[in-house]
């Protein structure tokens, strides 16, 4: 597919990419998945509201209280639709994909999960993936087991399955990885974990940003992503869940917006979404996912799948001969636009230095996910991560970073 | 930037001295720097003054981590153990001659809190060693 999106057209459209960085040097920003640059629109929707609207929402019946709420439950309501959800109230706003798995965990995980029960996870997880599970299976002496990697960087169906013949609770993965780019098979993954009578849990922080997601079609139980990777402010996340499951798990945190009514003697929990989300949310990085949302959309999302899988196949073909240069995960036509790889004899770290004194920006080290990497055996990767606003000019740069590099330490 | 990367760091970086491992030691620590998986093992050997007479490091991680650790070990051979414990953040600093934001000191100073750690004999390294 080519790329409907035209050379530095979208760049120009993210403040932060028109500053030169080091004095003089173009940014050249290939972090993305740690988190997106902002477009003017998104940063231009959080001034408005705090120039325009600012109030506390679902509470107070002035003007532009009711003005805020409104602002507030469109943006739900856009973020549901974005991800085709039809019912508004399956979105739950949080602050990023990390709180929504750990309310998961502390809600349903431990109302419904008994002592022995088995959690099937990933060698791929990111730690936000890990963690809230290792901590409830501590509390709850859950066992856990995880799906192995493959060398190329796919996940071992046939390992899944027999996983999934052992009955677990749970099951939960990535929908696209950080670190290998891997796109996994959520949808028959979801389908064949529903067979063996298991709940689902996707973390799509990976997965949103990049393509279109329709979890009217994935049907997982739940689903967990960020705002930040894509283009909205930081501090808003989501977590989608099925309307029964919401219904019935017990509140996360306890505060004002999730009571119904408190009394002396105790409170009732208010509907979903409302009765998991405690205080004052972050009301202005809700609207700004809201214009994220439409500042996706706007560019469609097919798109910038499109132009990513691109500027992958790019990626891979500027790297090939670079001199002890290895590329983990899968081929470029079967990833998202993650390339991580080691250089030989030198250390990420260094790598990522002498980029950055470029003006390059890519991540080093294990991208939050260490087990991931003990699984192929090494400490530690360069990581680059590509989105909307990249460009081949981008590539070239980071090709003619790594000859820097190697120049270096020859 | 070609200042940071020093002749003399990716001498010691990709030639080291003190790479390797005694046939025995009275002194050894390691430890990782979580961040970047940075690891590193130290032995020290000593005599019966408590002088260093030879010294080694193992370990894998960025140059300056590396580096570090090589530099610091060639100073210490015919120190004492006791001028171990007295070695400051700014001994390695000036050993390095570089500037360093606070994320890469934390690789520098990998080889000090190792290093540290084992004069003391300790079970586990603390933060308050580099100071
Ligand atoms: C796959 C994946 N899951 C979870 C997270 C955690 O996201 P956050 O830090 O926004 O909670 C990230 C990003 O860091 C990620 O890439």
């Amino acid at each position: 597919m080519k790329s409907l999106i035209k050379d530095d057209e979208i760049a120009r459209q993210f403040p932060i990419l028109k500053e030169p960085i080091h004095q003089n040097k173009r940014l050249v920003y290939l972090d993305s998945a740690a988190t997106a640059q902002k477009p003017l629109a998104v940063i231009q929707s959080m001034n408005a509201f705090y120039e325009h609207t600012n109030a506390n929402i679902h509470r107070g019946i002035h003007a532009l209280a009711e003005a805020a709420t409104e602002a507030y439950e469109i943006a739900r309501a856009k973020t549901a639709a974005f991800i085709g959800v039809s019912d508004a109230r399956q979105i739950i706003f949080t602050r990023n994909t990390s709180e929504s798995i750990n309310l998961i965990a502390y809600t349903w995980g431990r109302e419904y999960l008994k002592k022995g029960d088995l959690i099937v996870l990933t060698e791929m997880e990111h730690h936000s993936n890990l963690v809230p599970w290792y901590m409830l299976a501590e509390e709850k002496e859950l066992s856990i087991e995880f799906v192995h990697v493959n060398d190329d960087g796919t996940l071992d169906m046939q390992h899944y399955h027999d996983l999934l013949q052992r009955k677990p609770k749970l099951v939960s993965f990535t929908h696209m990885s950080n670190v290998l780019g891997t796109i996994n098979t959520a949808k028959e993954m979801t389908r064949d974990a529903h067979t063996a009578g298991a709940v689902v849990v996707i973390d799509g922080a990976q997965a949103v940003p990049h393509f279109s997601v329709d979890l009217t079609d994935l049907a997982p139980d739940f689903y967990a992503f960020s705002g930040h990777k894509m283009c909205s402010p930081t501090g808003i996340g989501v977590l989608y869940g099925k309307m029964d499951l919401l219904n019935a798990m017990p509140p996360f945190m306890g505060g004002g917006d999730m009571i119904k009514k408190v009394t002396f003697e105790g409170f009732s929990t208010n509907d979903v979404p409302y009765k998991f989300e405690a205080g004052t949310p972050a009301i202005a990085e809700g609207i700004g996912l809201g214009a994220a949302v439409d500042y996706l959309e706007s560019i469609g999302m097919d798109a910038i799948f499109a132009h990513e899988k691109e500027l992958t196949q790019y990626a891979f073909d500027v790297l090939a001969d670079v001199k002890g240069l290895q590329i983990i995960g899968p081929s470029a036509g079967e990833r998202g636009g993650v390339v991580s790889f080691t250089l030989e004899g030198i250390h990420p770290h260094d790598v990522a230095q002498i980029l950055d004194s470029e003006g390059i920006a890519v991540r080093a080290g294990h991208h939050c996910a260490m087990p991931l990497h003990q699984r192929f055996n090494i400490p530690a990767t360069t990581r680059a991560s590509l989105y909307l606003y990249n460009t081949k000019a981008d590539l070239d740069a980071l090709r003619l970073g790594l000859d820097k590099v190697i120049d270096i330490f020859a | 930037m070609d200042d940071f990367y020093r002749e003399i760091i990716l001498d010691h970086y990709k030639n080291p001295i003190y790479k390797g491992k005694l046939e025995s030691s009275d002194y050894e620590f390691e430890d990782e720097n979580p961040l970047c998986g940075d690891f590193l093992h130290i032995e020290l050997k000593t005599d019966d003054k408590g002088i260093i007479t030879d010294a080694r490091f193992d370990g894998h991680g960025c140059a300056i981590s590396m580096a570090s650790a090589d530099m610091l070990l060639e100073t210490l051979i015919g120190k004492s153990v006791e001028d171990v414990k007295q070695l400051s953040k700014q001994d390695i600093l000036d050993l390095l001659g570089i500037e360093l934001s606070p994320v890469r000191l934390k690789c520098a100073l990998l080889s000090l809190k190792v290093a540290k750690a084992a004069a003391y004999e300790l079970e586990e390294a603390h933060d308050d060693l580099v100071e």
